[in-house]
C-alpha cells in the first residue's frame, strides 16, 4: 500500500513523500525542515500547526520556544502570512496518492490551504485502497467537511501550461509515520 | 445558417490559439495513461446508471436532499427559474449587507448571468478560478468548460493583468499565475460572501462535492461568513457512494489526472475562525431541467458530469472553439444544454456545426449519445419550421431515383469542360469555395449499374446482393467491378437489384426522418429478391443505414410492417472488407504468394468505426492481401466530408481535411484507403489539389488481383 501511495502521490505535482519508523524521527525531520525553511516570527515566514493527535506526543511549548514563528493556534492572519502549514491527515488513498482530511475544524483548512508549503502528517497504517474504501471510514454524518488532497495547488488555465501554487500550497510534503497509530489516534 | 454565424466561424478559424493548445496537449495519450488499469466501459455504465436513474426522479431527490441538508443546518432553496435563483441570492445579499463576493467555478451562475444581475445592486462579484477571472477581466464568455480562458494567449493575459494590477508585467506564465494569486488572495479575505457551484449533490447525506485544482473552492467556502452554492438539479445523485465513480471518471477524463488537487464534501455549516457559525445556503435550480428529464430523448443529457472530454476530442470544436460552438456550455453537449436552458432557437445555428462523427460518444463517461441528440434538435427544428426550400428540393430529388440518376448522367456530360484526368479542378466561381483545397471528382461516364450488365459471372449457388450506394455507382464504378470479381473468386455470384436508390442517410442527417423512411422502404424488398445469403455494401454510411438505421427510422415513423424485412436485410449485411476478411478466414479466398509488398494507411471513416464497429476486419483483410499498414496519427478522426456538411460548412470541412492530409503524408505510405466513397472523394480530391504522391483508393481496387 505505502509503495503505491508514494508512487502515485509523487506524480501528483510538487509532492514529496517521506517515511519514518517512529514519531520521534518524524519530529526530528520536521524540526530540521522548519530550520531549513527559515521559519521566523514575521509575516510571510510563520509556521502554523493545526490541532493534531501527534501534538500530544511531545512538548509543544519547548518546540515553540525553539522556533519563534511556529504557532499552535491557527488564526486567519497567521495562516495568511504562513510559509509552512502543518496538519495531520486521517487517511491516505493508494490508488490516487490522495489524503483525506477531516476539515470540519476551520484550523485544518486555514493551515493547509493558505500556506506556501503544506506538511501533511499521515500514519502509515492509515493508507487504504481508494475512495470506496474511504467511504466506509468517513461519513458526512460525522465529518461535516471532508477534503481529499492530492498534490499541490495547481492550474493549467493559461495556455494549458502547468503552474503550481495558485491559491494554495505550491509544495506538499507528506510525512508518513509508522508507529503513530500505536499511540491510539482516533480514526 | 445566419450570416453572423459564418462570419464568426471565419474569425475563429483565423484565430487558432485554442486549437494549437489542444493539439500540443495530446489529450488521447495522456488520458489513456490516466485510465490505465481502469475498466472504462464498466465505470461509465455505472455512472450512466446512477445519473440516469437520478434524472428519472429529480424532484424526489431534490426533496430528500433538502430535508437532509436542512437537518444538517443548511438552508435549501428550490429555484424553479433562473429569475427565482437570482432573486434569492440578491435578497440574501441585501439581508446580510453583502458588498463583495468571491466565486469559485460555477457554470450555473453563468447560465443565469448572476454577476451582471448583482452588479446592478452595486455588489461586486469576483471570480477566483484563474481561467474565470481572466474571462471576467476580458469581458468574455468561457470558451472551454474546464479551462475557460484557453483561447487567450499569455500575451493577452499579461496585458489584462497589467491593466488590473496597474503594474508592468512580462509574459512568463509562472509569474503571471503568482500575480493572480496575490491579487485574488486579498479578495478572499475581503469578501462577505462566497458563491460556489457543485460537481455532485448527494441526496442521502445532503452534501455537495466540489472539485478544484487551484484550491479556491476551499477558500471561498472557508473565509467569507456566508457560503451560497448554486447547484443545477442534474447534479443530484441518490447515495453517498454514488460519488465514487464520478470522482474516478471526472478528473481522468477532464484533465488526464487521477484526482483533482482538492475534492471537498461539504455537508453542514461549520464554525468560522472567529467561532461564529457559518451560514450555508444551497440553491437547487431547475431552469427547465425537470422538463428535460421528462423528455424521453433528452433525459439522457442530464447524465453529463461536465468533464469536457467531448470538447477535447471534437474535431469541429477544436477548429472553431467555444465562442462559436456553444454558449455558456460549449461544444456538442453545450449545444444540447443551450437548447434547453436557454431556448431551442438559440441552439439552431449551433447544432449545424456537429458533423456527426461520434468521436465524443465513445469517450463520454455519461454514455450520452451527443450527436444523436443534436440530430434530434435538428429534426425538431425541421419539423417545426421546415427545411430551407432548396435543400428540401435536393433531398426530394435524391429520393426520386429516376430523376436523380438522370441528373447524374446529364452531369457527366455537362461537366466535360471542367474535367481533367477525372477531376474537376476549377469550379465556376460560385462554387469555388468547394474546390479551393480539394478537387472534386467527376461523375463517371458510365455508371456501375450499366457496367454491371456487361460483367460475365460464373454461376454459383451462393448469392450476394450488392448495394452500391450513389457515390460508388456514379463516381467509382471501378470499385464496384473489383468487388464483383473478388466475390466471384470466393464462389459467390453478385446480384445487382436495379431498383436500389439512395439509402436515406442524407435525409436522416438533415432531420427529415419521413423522407429517410421512404428511402428505406424503396430499398428493402429489392435487396431481398432472390433470397441472397449476403447483402454487400461498400460504403460505410450506407452500411450503417442497412445494419442499424433503417430499423430505427421505420420504428420512429411507425412503419412497423416493414421491420421484419428490415431486420432480415440487417442480419445479412456486411461491409465489403468485413466479408472479405470472413472469406479469407474461412479459406474461401486465398491470397496469392510472392506478390510485391506495398504500404498503405487506413482511414477509419466515422460510420465504419463508430456506427457499425468495423475497423479490425479491413486491416486484417488488407494485410492478408499483401499490404503493410502504416497507421496514421488520428486514423479515426473525421476527414471533414460528413455528407452535405462539406457543402454547408465548407470552411470547417476543408480545415479538417488539411489536418487529415498532413497525417496521411506523415506515414510515408503509398496508398490511403477508406471504405467510404465520401471519404475517398474528400481524400482523393485533397491529395490531388496538394500535388501529393499518395493515392487514395478503394480497398476493393487494392485487393482485386491479390487472390488466387
Ligand atoms: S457530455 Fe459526456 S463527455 Fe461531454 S462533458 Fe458531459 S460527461 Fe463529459
Amino acid at each position: 500500500m505505502f509503495e503505491n501511495f508514494k508512487a502515485r502521490a509523487e506524480t501528483s505535482g510538487n509532492t514529496e513523500v517521506k517515511r519514518f519508523a517512529t514519531t520521534a524521527l518524524a519530529l526530528g525531520f520536521i524540526e530540521e525542515f522548519l530550520e531549513k525553511e527559515e521559519v521566523k516570527d514575521e509575516t510571510g515566514s510563520y509556521a502554523v500547526w493545526a490541532k493534531s493527535p501527534i501534538l500530544e506526543q511531545f512538548d509543544n511549548e519547548a518546540m515553540a520556544q525553539k522556533f519563534p514563528g511556529l504557532n499552535f493556534k491557527v488564526t486567519r492572519e497567521l495562516a495568511k502570512g504562513a510559509k509552512v502549514g502543518i496538519t495531520q491527515l486521517k487517511w491516505g488513498l493508494a490508488e490516487t496518492g490522495s489524503m483525506a482530511q477531516d476539515s470540519t475544524d476551520v484550523e485544518q483548512r486555514l493551515a493547509s490551504a493558505l500556506a506556501w508549503i503544506h506538511v501533511a502528517i499521515l500514519p502509515t497504517s492509515k493508507i487504504i485502497a481508494d475512495i470506496p474504501a474511504l467511504m466506509t471510514k468517513m461519513h458526512p454524518k460525522y465529518d461535516k467537511y471532508i477534503t481529499l488532497i492530492t498534490g499541490a495547488s495547481k492550474t493549467a488555465d493559461i495556455e494549458r501550461v502547468l503552474a503550481i501554487g495558485v491559491h494554495g500550497p505550491e509544495r506538499l510534503v507528506i510525512v508518513c509515520v509508522d508507529d503513530l497509530e500505536l499511540e491510539g489516534v482516533a480514526s | 445558417m445566419k450570416e453572423g454565424m459564418s462570419a464568426s466561424i471565419h474569425k475563429a478559424l483565423e484565430n487558432q490559439n485554442l486549437a494549437g493548445i489542444l493539439d500540443r496537449w495530446n489529450y488521447p495519450a495522456t488520458r489513456a495513461k490516466a485510465f490505465e488499469g481502469v475498466d472504462f466501459e464498466a465505470l461509465r455504465s455505472k455512472i450512466a446508471g446512477i445519473k440516469g436513474e437520478a434524472a428519472g426522479r429529480l424532484d424526489e431527490l431534490a426533496e430528500t436532499f433538502k430535508k437532509n441538508a436542512e437537518a444538517n443546518g443548511i438552508k435549501v432553496f428550490r429555484a424553479n427559474s433562473a429569475e427565482a435563483a437570482r432573486q434569492y441570492i440578491a435578497n440574501l445579499c441585501k439581508e446580510k449587507g453583502v458588498k463583495k463576493i468571491v466565486k469559485s467555478k460555477s457554470m450555473a451562475t453563468e447560465e443565469i448571468h448572476l454577476n451582471h444581475f448583482l452588479d446592478e445592486f452595486g455588489i461586486q462579484s469576483d471570480e477566483t478560478d484563474l481561467g474565470e477571472w481572466i474571462c471576467q477581466l476580458a469581458h468574455q464568455t468561457p470558451s472551454h468548460m474546464v479551462m475557460p480562458a484557453l483561447h487567450l494567449t499569455k500575451e493577452e493575459i499579461s496585458d489584462l493583468f497589467a491593466e488590473e494590477t496597474k503594474q508592468p508585467l512580462d509574459n512568463d506564465i509562472q509569474k503571471l499565475v503568482k500575480v493572480a494569486r496575490k491579487a485574488i488572495r486579498e479578495k478572499f479575505f475581503e469578501a462577505d460572501m462566497g458563491i460556489s457551484g457543485a460537481n455532485i449533490a448527494i441526496a442521502e447525506t445532503g452534501s455537495i462535492v466540489i472539485c478544484t485544482n487551484e484550491g479556491n473552492a476551499r477558500l471561498v467556502t472557508t473565509l467569507p461568513k456566508v457560503h451560497v452554492a448554486l447547484v443545477g438539479l442534474e447534479k443530484l445523485v441518490p447515495n453517498y457512494t454514488d460519488a465514487a465513480p464520478i470522482l474516478a471518471a471526472l478528473p481522468r477524463n477532464a484533465t488526464s489526472q487521477l484526482m483533482t488537487s482538492y475534492a471537498s464534501f461539504i455537508s453542514a455549516p461549520t464554525l468560522n475562525d472567529d467561532r461564529t457559525m457559518k451560514e450555508v445556503h444551497i440553491v437547487l435550480m431547475d431552469n427547465n431541467r425537470i422538463k428535460m428529464a421528462e423528455d424521453p430523448k433528452f433525459k439522457e443529457a442530464l447524465q453529463c458530469i461536465r468533464c469536457a472530454a467531448c470538447l477535447n476530442v471534437c474535431p469541429v470544436y477544436r477548429l472553431v472553439t467555444g465562442h462559436v460552438f456553444g454558449d455558456i456550455y460549449t461544444g456538442g453537449i453545450g449545444t444540447i444544454l443551450t437548447a434547453w436552458f436557454n431556448e431551442l432557437k438559440s441552439a439552431e445555428d449551433i447544432q449545424a456545426l456537429c458533423i456527426g462523427c461520434d468521436k465524443c460518444k465513445e469517450i463520454c463517461p455519461g454514455k450520452i449519445d451527443i450527436p444523436g441528440l443534436i440530430l434530434e434538435i435538428r429534426r425538431r427544428a425541421a419539423t417545426k419550421e421546415g427545411l430551407p426550400f432548396i435543400y428540401k428540393s435536393a433531398l426530394q430529388v435524391i429520393n426520386n431515383r429516376k430523376v436523380f440518376h438522370t441528373m447524374l448522367r446529364t452531369a457527366s456530360v455537362l461537366q466535360k469542360p471542367f474535367v481533367k484526368e477525372g477531376f474537376i479542378r476549377h469550379l465556376p466561381m460560385f462554387l469555388s469555395g468547394l474546390s479551393e483545397y480539394r478537387s472534386l471528382p467527376s461523375v463517371a461516364a458510365v455508371p456501375f449499374r450499366d457496367v454491371f450488365k456487361t460483367i460475365k459471372q460464373p454461376k454459383c449457388t451462393e448469392k450476394a446482393a450488392f448495394y452500391a450506394g450513389c457515390a460508388l455507382d456514379f463516381v467509382y464504378p471501378d470499385a464496384g467491378v473489383a468487388i464483383v470479381k473478388i466475390l466471384n473468386k470466393a464462389g459467390i455470384e453478385v446480384l445487382f437489384p436495379e431498383e436500389q436508390s439512395c439509402c436515406g442517410i442524407p435525409h436522416w442527417g438533415s432531420g427529415s426522418f419521413d423522407m429517410a423512411a421512404d428511402a428505406a422502404e424503396r430499398n428493402i424488398l429489392p435487396l431481398l429478391e432472390g433470397n441472397p445469403e449476403y447483402v454487400v455494401v461498400s460504403c460505410a454510411s450506407c452500411t450503417t443505414a442497412l445494419k442499424k438505421e433503417w430499423i430505427k427510422i421505420l420504428k420512429e415513423q411507425h412503419r412497423e410492417s416493414l421491420i421484419p424485412d428490415a431486420k432480415k436485410v440487417a442480419s445479412r449485411t456486411y461491409m465489403f472488407t468485413e466479408l472479405v476478411d470472413k472469406l479469407i478466414k474461412e479459406k474461401r479466398l486465398t491470397p496469392k504468394e510472392g506478390i510485391e509488398l506495398h504500404t498503405l494507411t487506413y482511414h477509419d471513416s466515422c460510420h465504419a468505426k463508430r456506427h457499425v464497429g468495423v475497423f479490425k476486419e479491413p486491416r486484417d483483410a488488407l494485410s492478408a492481401a499483401g499490404y503493410e499498414i502504416k497507421e496514421m496519427n488520428e486514423c479515426d478522426t473525421c476527414c471533414g466530408m460528413g455528407g452535405s456538411y462539406t457543402l454547408k460548412q465548407p470552411e470547417i470541412s476543408m480545415q479538417m481535411l488539411k489536418r487529415k492530409l498532413q497525417n496521411i503524408e506523415e506515414t510515408g505510405a503509398e496508398f490511403v484507403t477508406a471504405e467510404c466513397p465520401g471519404c475517398l472523394i474528400q481524400l482523393r480530391g485533397g491529395l490531388d489539389k496538394s500535388g501529393s504522391k499518395v493515392k487514395a483508393i478503394h480497398p476493393a481496387e487494392l485487393m482485386v488481383d491479390k487472390f488466387k
